[in-house]
């Protein structure tokens, strides 16, 4: 048996076995094999994760942190595990600073409303760290997603804080350059996706990660789209929060993960309070629960944290790297492939910048919905519309476009497919005259 | 018939690359913005009457989106002019009505017209609200108009 290295595209024969443990990608989808190009939204997921989750709700389901019975002790034993292991996968210094949230989005809303509570006086002397108003500035880029936009927009609303973003260029793209000069002594939170999930764009985290901390300023990363697809080190990044979605790394929906330094998490001021989060409860007022606790009020997803944290075993047992260089080699294919079909924009970084396995593109003359419905007919999933992002689409002058992603189950043959149906579309709708 | 070719029929690819109606009205007793939020096709439908009446004199539109939403109000532009605005809003719950049907039954070509090609849409759940965008914003303005 030959040994890759460990920066190594996984083989075909890896990846073939890789799909055989997707039940999903079993079928057919107008009498043609489903072809999945569309696990930048959502992954799907192994039978090992299917069956975790099961077999933790046959044998060990119970209500986790009280109770005294032998279920309880399993369910909080197999909840805490899966926060220890998903601390493990993105380098934190400790499970605590691994908090669940519902999802990225969720996970994003906290740190936004925890500061604005602050803000409001909320969390005393330790979180005045956060506090924000007129005259300070939130950075964030013309590239986010909404769910890395919109709870920052509302911030600066009931801040009085002023709402600053880094321009892209023509492509879509921004560079260190483009952040660093706008981060002064105004800047107190600047927030933006590790990975774009339209243009592919790998972020310049350290530069940005050195100029925000040189002015005062906490960063906070959207990793929805790295985590599940590289090598992820919170701590050698140096960015103070970093939000991720289970569904988008093999694992199940209703879970996602706030990390953050764990001198900031017990300073900042919950966002939502109730059970399972307090110390003491008097009739007049709270104390709350140092992090993670302090933010995770109510009953939580149990089974989707067990869930999780199989998906990440997966994953490490593939290999971060691996994963990468898989995805990355499949991207060059699918650009080296758009590049041969006529009237193709591809959306993202020229070549030799650094990005991700996923491709964004426009057809000439054919909306992204028919180029979509296209390939749809040939079993071939990929996404279209606006990616919830829409200022970036403004700015590129397109209403929507098409996305092809890619995962450790993606094969060249469902890359060749791809380009072979994108190669027919202008034909079928006409624009190729 | 393929499924895609169902979806596709040659009524709309025609409508969805000649756009009758894709133009700024001049003039007109109102207009409305309809956007699909999922998607972001959008699109305004400028509605004229006829001095005096509920009669629709003129039809214009200005919009981005799919073949099959563009398709969709190139036919509205056709079909809209010279009919009341009762008349327009009997069609547009007619048309409803088919796009709502997940292709089941046969659609009357007598009330429907060009429409009828819009009755494979119906089977895409995805692609419905597409087909219905310029109706929908047709229907607000033709309210207001006669508001």
């Amino acid at each position: 048996m030959t040994v890759l290295a460990p920066n190594q595209p996984l083989t075909e024969s890896e990846v073939a076995a890789i799909k055989r443990d997707f039940p999903i990608l079993q079928q057919e989808v107008d009498g043609q094999p489903l072809a999945y190009l569309d696990s930048g939204a959502t992954a799907e997921r192994p039978r090992q994760v299917l069956d975790a989750e099961r077999r933790f709700l046959e044998q060990d389901n119970a209500a986790v942190h009280r109770g005294a019975h032998t279920l309880a002790g399993r369910s909080t034993d197999a909840y805490e595990d899966a926060r220890a292991t998903v601390a493990g996968f993105v380098g934190a210094a400790s499970p605590a600073e691994v908090v669940w949230t519902a999802n990225a989005t969720d996970a994003i809303n906290l740190v936004a409303y925890g500061i604005g509570n602050a803000s409001r006086g909320r969390g005393g002397a330790a979180a005045e760290r956060f506090r924000i108003g007129p005259g300070d500035e939130v950075l964030v880029t013309e590239a986010e997603h909404h769910a890395n936009l919109v709870p920052w927009q509302e911030l600066a609303a009931l801040t009085g804080a002023t709402l600053r973003w880094v321009p892209v260029a023509d492509d879509g793209t921004w560079t260190a350059e483009d952040a660093t000069s706008l981060i002064t002594d105004r800047t107190r939170v600047v927030a933006f996706a590790h990975v774009s999930n339209v243009t592919g764009l790998v972020a310049p985290v350290a530069e940005v990660v050195a100029a925000a901390h040189e002015h005062g300023a906490l960063v906070v990363l959207d990793a929805c789209q790295s985590a599940p697809h590289r090598p992820l080190d919170v701590r050698q990044l140096g960015v103070d929060f970093a939000a991720f979605s289970g569904h988008k790394m093999l694992g199940p929906n209703g879970i996602g993960v706030l990390w953050g330094r764990s001198e900031l998490l017990d300073a900042l001021p919950p966002f939502r309070t109730g059970g399972s989060m307090i110390t003491t409860v008097t009739m007049e007022s709270s104390e709350f629960m140092p992090a993670p606790e302090r933010f995770e009020a109510g009953t939580q997803p149990v089974s989707q944290a067990v869930a999780l944290a199989e998906a990440v075993r997966y994953l490490q047992g593939i290999g971060m790297e691996r994963v990468r260089a898989h995805e990355e080699h499949l991207a060059q294919r699918m650009l080296d492939g758009l590049a041969a079909v006529p009237g193709i924009r591809v959306v993202g970084p020229p070549a030799g910048v650094l990005r991700s396995g996923l491709v964004s593109f426009d057809v000439d003359g054919v909306h992204a919905h028919d180029v979509s419905q296209y390939l749809d007919a040939q079993g071939i999933a990929v996404r279209s519309g606006h990616h919830c992002a829409q200022p970036l689409h403004r700015r590129l002058g397109l209403v929507a476009t098409s996305r092809a992603s890619t995962y450790v189950y993606t094969t060249e043959e469902d890359v060749d497919r791809f380009l072979a149906a994108v190669g027919e579309v202008r034909g079928y709708f006409g624009a190729a005259s | 018939m393929s499924a895609l070719d169902s979806l596709y029929q040659q009524v709309i690819l025609d409508h969805a690359k000649a756009r009758h109606g894709d133009t700024v009205l001049a003039d007109p007793d109102a207009s409305h913005f309809e956007r699909n939020p999922t998607c972001g096709d959008e699109i305004t439908v400028s509605v004229r009457l006829e001095p005096g009446s509920d009669r629709i004199a003129a039809i214009g539109w200005q919009g981005d989106g799919c073949s099959i939403s563009m398709a969709s109000a190139s036919v509205l532009t056709d079909m809209a002019v010279g009919r009341t605005v009762p008349e327009l809003l009997e069609l547009t719950e007619a048309f409803r009505d088919m796009m709502r049907s997940r292709g089941a039954g046969e659609p009357d070509e007598d009330v429907l017209e060009d429409l009828v090609a819009f009755h494979g849409v119906s089977k895409f759940v995805m692609r419905v609200k597409c087909g219905m965008l310029a109706w929908v914003a047709a229907e607000a303005a033709v309210r207001e108009a006669t508001a």
